[in-house]
C-alpha cells in the first residue's frame, strides 16, 4: 500500500450513495473490484460474519480472515421500490432483497432486469458484483 | 419497590405541518398533560425528552425544552430509540421513580418532520438502519416492512386485502379522533381501483394505503411514585409491566422476516412482570406504521397464533366490540406518526381507556391495556402493560 498519509476512503465507492468512508473492512471494496463478494471469519473462534466485521463479539478477537460468498442462497424476501429516498431517484424502480446461505444471510439488490414476476420466496439465487454508471460498485442477486 | 403510576397525559393535534417551532410544539402536549394531572411545573422533579435526530436543527433539545416548559433547574434526560423513543422515555422515567431518585417525572416526546421533504425524510429513516451495509442499496422504511409483508404472505398466505382491512379499521376510528391527521373513512374499493387514493404502489407489496403519514406532533406523560400519585390523582393508572429488547440492525441478522423478534421478547417480559397473559388484555395500541406491522403485532403479542392474524381482522375481533380491540383511536395509520411523540400518544390513549374517558372510542370497561411501540424496523421494541 502507499506510504501517503491520505485517509483510506475506499468504502465511499460502495453502493449508489455510500454513507461510510473509513472502515477497517475497506478491503471488501478491493475484493468487489476483483469480482468477489467476501465476508469475514474469526481466526480464533471460527464465527462467520456477513456483512463483514473487523471485530468478533464472540471472543473479542480482531484476528479475521476473508472468505468468499460462494454458491447460492434462498430468497428470504424482497421488495420493489416505486419511490426512493433522496439520492436514489435515478435507480427507480429497483428491488432490495435478502438471501439465506445457511450459515449467514446477505442483504442486497436484485439484478435490474428481473421483475416481481420473476421472483418467488425460496428460489435459489446467486450474488454477482455490479458496476454502477456513476463509477460506484455494489452487488446484485441473479437467478441461480 | 413501590408502585409507579401515570397521573397525567396529553398530546398536541398531529398535523402535516405545524405552524410553530419545536419548543412551541412540545408545549402543546405538555400543557394538556399538566392540566390533566392538575399539577404545576414545580411539582416535577425531572424531565425525559424524546425524539429522533435530524428532522429539525436543534441539537441537544432536552435542555432547550426543559427551559421552555418551566422545568429549570430540574435535571433532564434525552432518550432516543427512533419511533419508540417515548416508550423508552417511559421506561427511563419508571426506573427513575422506582429507584426513589425522583418522585414525579415528565416524559415529553416530539417530532417536527415537516421541516424536510418526504424524500429527505425517507433518507433519514433509511439511515435509522444499517448505514454501512444496507443504506447504500437505497433502503427506506416502507421497503423494509414490505419485505416483511412479502415474507408473511409467502409463509402464511396473507393477502393484500387482509392488510387493506387493517387500514379500513383504522379509518373507521380515525374519523372520530380530533387529534388525527387523516380523518376520512377508508374502503376496500379505495385500494382496488387504479388511480384511487390508497392504491398507488410504494414498495411491493405495500401501497399508499398501507403506510402511515409523516406528521408533526408532541405528547407528554406524567409519571409518579405511589405516594405522589395518591396525593395528586383520583384515577391513577398503574404501570404493571415493561418489556424492552433490541435486535441486529441488518436484516441479515434476523432469524425470520414474518414477525419481529423485539416485539415477542418485549411482550414476554412485560406479561411476566405484570403477571398477565395475552388473553387478559382488554384494549391495545400497537405500532401500525404499516398495515403489515399491525398484522405481525397480533401474532407477536399472542393475540393470534403465527399466521392467524388475518383471521382476527377478517372477523373484526380487533374492532371496538371485538374480543381484543386494537388501535381504536385510528392508530398511526390515521393519527400520523411524529416519530418521537408516537409512543406517548399510544400510552395516552390506553390511559384514557382505563379511566373510562376515551369518549367515542371508549371500549367497554377495560381493566388492563397494552402498548406495543417499535423503533426502526424491529431494531428496538417496547411493550408496556397498564392497569387501573
Amino acid at each position: 500500500m502507499s506510504e501517503k498519509k491520505e485517509a483510506d476512503v475506499r468504502f465511499s465507492k460502495f453502493g449508489t450513495v455510500s454513507f461510510t468512508s473509513l472502515t477497517k473492512t475497506n478491503d471488501f471494496i478491493d475484493y468487489l473490484e476483483q469480482g468477489k463478494l467476501m465476508g469475514t471469519r474469526c481466526r480464533v473462534c471460527g464465527m462467520v460474519f456477513f456483512p463483514p466485521r473487523a471485530d468478533c463479539y464472540g471472543c473479542l478477537s480482531s484476528d479475521m480472515e476473508w472468505f468468499e460468498v460462494a454458491g447460492t442462497g434462498k430468497l428470504v424476501s424482497w421488495s420493489t421500490l416505486r419511490y426512493a429516498p433522496v439520492g436514489f431517484e435515478g435507480d427507480l424502480p429497483y428491488s432490495i432483497a435478502l438471501l439465506d446461505y445457511g450459515d449467514y444471510k446477505v442483504f442486497g439488490r436484485i439484478a435490474g432486469d428481473l421483475t416481481d414476476d420473476d421472483l418467488k420466496v425460496g428460489m435459489e439465487m446467486k450474488a454477482e458484483v455490479n458496476h454502477l454508471p456513476n463509477g460506484q460498485i455494489n452487488y446484485v442477486f441473479r437467478k441461480a | 419497590m413501590g408502585k409507579v403510576a401515570i397521573i397525567g397525559v396529553g398530546q398536541s393535534a398531529f398535523v402535516r405541518s405545524y405552524p410553530g417551532s419545536v419548543r412551541e410544539l412540545a408545549f402543546e402536549g405538555f400543557k394538556e398533560a399538566m392540566q390533566d394531572g392538575g399539577i404545576k411545573a414545580s411539582d416535577i422533579d425531572a424531565s425525559v425528552i424524546c425524539s429522533a435526530p435530524e428532522y429539525d436543527k436543534q441539537r441537544s433539545p432536552a435542555g432547550v425544552l426543559a427551559e421552555y416548559l418551566g422545568l429549570n433547574p430540574q435535571p433532564t434526560f434525552y432518550v432516543e430509540s427512533l419511533c419508540s423513543s417515548s416508550s423508552m422515555g417511559l421506561r427511563t422515567a419508571y426506573a427513575l421513580v422506582a429507584s426513589g431518585l425522583h418522585d414525579v417525572v415528565a416524559v415529553v416526546g416530539f417530532q417536527k418532520m415537516s421541516e424536510i421533504s418526504s424524500a429527505e425524510s425517507q433518507e433519514r429513516m433509511g439511515r435509522g438502519a444499517d448505514i454501512q451495509w444496507e443504506s447504500p442499496f437505497g433502503t427506506m422504511m416502507p421497503a423494509y416492512y414490505a419485505m416483511h409483508a412479502q415474507a408473511h404472505m409467502a409463509r402464511y398466505g396473507t393477502t393484500s386485502e387482509d392488510l387493506a382491512l387493517i387500514r379500513v379499521k383504522s379509518g373507521t376510528y380515525g374519523q372520530g379522533n380530533e387529534k388525527a391527521v387523516y380523518r376520512k373513512g377508508v374502503t376496500l374499493e379505495m385500494f382496488s381501483q387504479p388511480g384511487t387514493a390508497m392504491s398507488g404502489p410504494i414498495a411491493s407489496p405495500l401501497r399508499v394505503g398501507d403506510c402511515c403519514a409523516n406528521a408533526d406532533g408532541s405528547s407528554c406523560i406524567i409519571v409518579a411514585s405511589e405516594e405522589k400519585a395518591r396525593a395528586f390523582s383520583k384515577k391513577p393508572v398503574w404501570i404493571m409491566g415493561l418489556g424492552s429488547a433490541t435486535a441486529p440492525v441488518n436484516m441479515a441478522g434476523r432469524d425470520s422476516l414474518s414477525g419481529l423478534f423485539v416485539a415477542r421478547a418485549s411482550a414476554e417480559q412485560a406479561y411476566r412482570m405484570a403477571g398477565v397473559a395475552a388473553k387478559d388484555i382488554d384494549v391495545a395500541e400497537v405500532h401500525d406504521c404499516f398495515t403489515i406491522a399491525e398484522m405481525m403485532a397480533y401474532e407477536d403479542l399472542g393475540f393470534a397464533r403465527p399466521g392467524e392474524g388475518r383471521d382476527l381482522i377478517r372477523s373484526k375481533e380487533t374492532y371496538k366490540e371485538g374480543s381484543i380491540p386494537v388501535n381504536v383511536d385510528g392508530g398511526l395509520l390515521s393519527k400520523g406518526h411524529p416519530i418521537g411523540a408516537t409512543g406517548g400518544s399510544q400510552i395516552r390513549t390506553i390511559v384514557l381507556q382505563l379511566r373510562g374517558e376515551a369518549g367515542g372510542m371508549q371500549v367497554k370497561d377495560p381493566e388492563i391495556g397494552l402498548i406495543h411501540n417499535i423503533g426502526g424496523v424491529g431494531l428496538y421494541g417496547n411493550v408496556t402493560i397498564l392497569g387501573r
